[in-house]
């Protein structure tokens, strides 16, 4: 019972049509409303055109639904080619009957009004090219263009009204394009008519950046985001960003991988990061941070996992040569596949088209681990909002995606705390801090595990040193202050303990023959007793038997005196 | 591009000597119309028979008029770039002009068929 009108409710729900626009499915909660008119407005060159034509262009190819273009402002060979740059062939399509281009001309000068009159002509045009081709999806672009070809007004309104009930009766789902007013939506108030679902485009410059956004100011009978989304114009048409989920619901797996130092997965309880999870290491310049990233690479791609990685200071050449000399050789998963790095200047692109190539790649690559180093970089490009808003998209798309994520993050100052990789270390799971120490006129290197959720982790600054043969996490040397021993005086100290060893082994040794000589002499004492008491027992038995055989001598005279007197035998 | 532009990218190039020749044979000029009308509702009607009664006062004999219903040949439409109707388009002399409504504004009707200001010259 419950089942079943739980079912007609999803049935009666508002049908969508997807776009197949990269992004914006995901933000309408499925596509535009199925059989009914969106308007898009925004202001000249916002992406209007693009967005209502690619909706046909993927309507057309992927959803089996042929769409009719009726354009206003350009002609169908303008349309062409300028769609021919973004690689969609409208000719193909047309060919194919998949979709028709339909150039409306209006030209105020050569219109005279000269009474009452109505635009039929539009209807049938349009209703003609719907049933020519069976079209699913229309687009109007730009319909105001009418307000400026026709005088009347009064008209004018009326018949738009009767126009989008006409294409709702016909079923068709419609994207009407609008110019953006100075106080309203659209600048002939098309809003009005258009009551369903209305997307608002923008292209703003903020620091002499061009930032192109999307925003749906309604849309009735679906849920959808409600923020601004970045979105971008690239080779293949538009794609909103980021792809992010409109909640916190991705998996936390409890499968831990290797960081590559083995010492290191010890101080995170074990056995590394947790798989899926994002990993802040920050420091200062030259403290090892890219070491770090690269070390987790190497061991990722040992165990054929797929590396992905983020250049944003240095190109491919110079990181593989750079760890090479630390023993850290990436050539072979690079020439295998297991690892690619994309090296790109933050300043070359603003952030979202960094986001997006970042998500294309993601995507193509599918890999298993990525690293962005430095993240810090990325500020150059934005204000520090719109790096954290970004970063936070770009890392709950990885996290979606299971990816365990390592990011570099360059600080200025030398501290412990309030080292804050743009802001971002609250949207960490694990945070890993690189400084130098300096003592004795030296420098050296040391971390701290500052924090790592989930897991029990150490609480030791530990130094390393960058060896032949990658990252070494030194022994805990802690000198008679309290203070870790770094550098030379850790070699200090570890030389005095190696002497202390010697010497004390050598005392050791001493005492061992001094007893055992001891014992020797004792060995000596106890043999000489032993046969002094062999000799003393010898002479007792002596003794004995000499007082024996007297005795019998004794006996045995006096029996023979007796003899001799022939006396009775005594009694 | 449909053909009736093409014809109307062609007209605008000859345009200046066909207003020449336009000047000089003013007398056997023949005016080429064309009516689009959306069904024979009323505003349609009213459209015909205006506009059958300012030619038949202002240019006598020298008119060729056209009715076409876009219901019945919704093609034409489309190659007459029909927006509105009725829609009344002055194939001939060039240039091409457009006058849309029920033409019950006769000195919107001469002006748009540029014999207004001739008759006013005159």
């Amino acid at each position: 019972m419950i089942e079943e009108r739980s079912t007609t409710l999803k049935e009666k729900c508002l049908e969508k049509a997807q776009t197949g626009i990269n992004g914006l499915d995901d933000i309408t909660d499925g596509g535009l409303p199925k059989g009914r008119p969106t308007l898009v407005c925004g202001s000249a060159g916002s992406g209007k055109t693009l967005l209502a034509m690619e909706f046909l262009i993927k309507g057309a190819k992927r959803y089996g639904e042929p769409g009719v273009f009726v354009a206003f402002e350009e002609t169908e060979e303008e349309l062409t080619k300028n769609f021919a740059s973004l690689g969609f062939d409208l000719d193909e399509l047309i060919a194919k009957n998949k979709l028709l281009v339909d150039y409306i001309h209006i030209d105020r000068s050569e219109i005279e009004e000269t009474g009452e009159y109505d635009l039929e002509g539009l209807f049938i045009r349009l209703g003609l090219a719907i049933d020519s081709i069976g079209a699913r999806r229309v687009a109007l672009d730009t319909l105001e263009i009418l307000f400026s070809g026709f005088q009347n007004e009064t008209i004018l309104r009326s018949e738009l009204r009767r126009l989008f009930s006409w294409l709702k009766e016909k079923g068709v789902t419609a994207v009407v394009t609008g110019e953006q007013g100075e106080a309203s939506l659209t600048r002939y108030g098309l809003e009005e008519y258009v009551a369903d679902c209305v997307i608002l485009l923008d292209n703003r410059m903020k620091e002499q950046i061009a930032t192109r956004r999307l925003r749906i100011i309604k849309y009735r009978g679906s849920k959808h985001g409600t923020n601004e989304y970045p979105f971008l114009i690239e080779e293949d048409g538009m794609s909103v960003l980021p792809i992010t989920s409109l909640g916190l619901e991705h998996e936390a797996p409890a499968e831990k991988i290797s960081t590559g130092i083995e010492r290191l997965d010890t101080m995170l309880g074990g056995h590394g990061y947790y798989q899926g999870s994002n990993i802040l290491i920050s420091g200062t310049a030259g403290t090892g941070k890219t070491s770090f990233a690269s070390q987790f690479c190497k061991a990722a791609c040992e165990r054929g996992e797929h590396c992905l990685y983020f250049a944003f200071e240095e190109s491919p050449g110079q990181i593989t040569r750079n760890m090479r000399s630390i023993g850290i050789d990436l050539q072979p998963y690079i020439d295998s596949g297991l690892m690619q790095i994309h090296a790109s200047r933050p300043m070359a692109y603003g952030l979202e088209m960094h986001l997006t190539t970042m998500n294309k790649v993601l995507d193509t690559f599918n890999p298993d681990v990525v690293v962005i180093d430095p993240i810090s970089n990325l500020t150059n490009v934005g204000t520090e909002d719109d790096v954290k808003l970004m970063l936070t998209r770009l890392i709950d798309y990885l996290k979606l995606k299971n990816i365990t994520t390592v990011c570099t993050s360059l600080v200025e100052q030398e501290s412990n705390d309030g080292v804050n990789g743009q802001g971002i270390s609250s949207l960490m799971d694990a945070w890993i801090n690189l400084r130098f120490f300096e003592s004795d006129s030296e420098l050296n290197r040391g971390f701290s595990v500052i924090k790592s959720r989930g897991m029990e982790h150490s609480n030791q600054i530990r130094e390393f040193i960058l060896t032949d043969h990658g990252i070494e996490i030194k022994d805990v040397y802690i000198g008679k202050s309290g203070g870790l021993l770094m550098g030379s005086s850790r070699a200090v100290q570890e030389a005095n303990e190696m002497a202390e060893a010697v010497s004390q082994s050598q005392d050791m040794a001493r005492k061992k023959r001094e007893m055992e000589s001891k014992l020797k002499a004792l060995d000596a004492q106890i043999a000489v007793l032993n046969t002094e008491f062999e000799m003393q027992k010898e002479e007792l038995d002596k003794l004995a038997s000499h007082n024996e055989l007297k005795n019998k001598a004794l006996a045995n005279g006096r029996s023979k005196i007796s003899l001799i007197r022939q006396a009775d035998a005594p009694q | 591009m449909t053909n009736a532009e093409k014809t109307r990218m062609s007209d605008v190039k000859d345009s200046t000597a066909a207003f020449k020749e336009a000047l000089i044979k003013k007398e056997d000029e023949k005016y080429v119309l064309h009516l689009y009308v959306a069904g024979m509702g009323p505003k349609s009607i009213r459209a015909m028979d205006n506009i059958k009664h300012i030619c038949e006062e202002y240019m006598p004999g020298k008119y060729k008029l056209e009715v076409i219903d876009i219901y019945q040949h919704p093609v034409f439409a489309r190659e007459g770039q029909i927006v509105a109707a009725p829609t009344l388009i002055k194939e001939l002399p060039p240039p091409l002009r457009k006058l849309i409504g029920s033409m019950e504004d006769t000195e919107r009707v001469l002006l748009g068929m540029d014999l207004k200001s001739k008759t006013g010259k005159e």
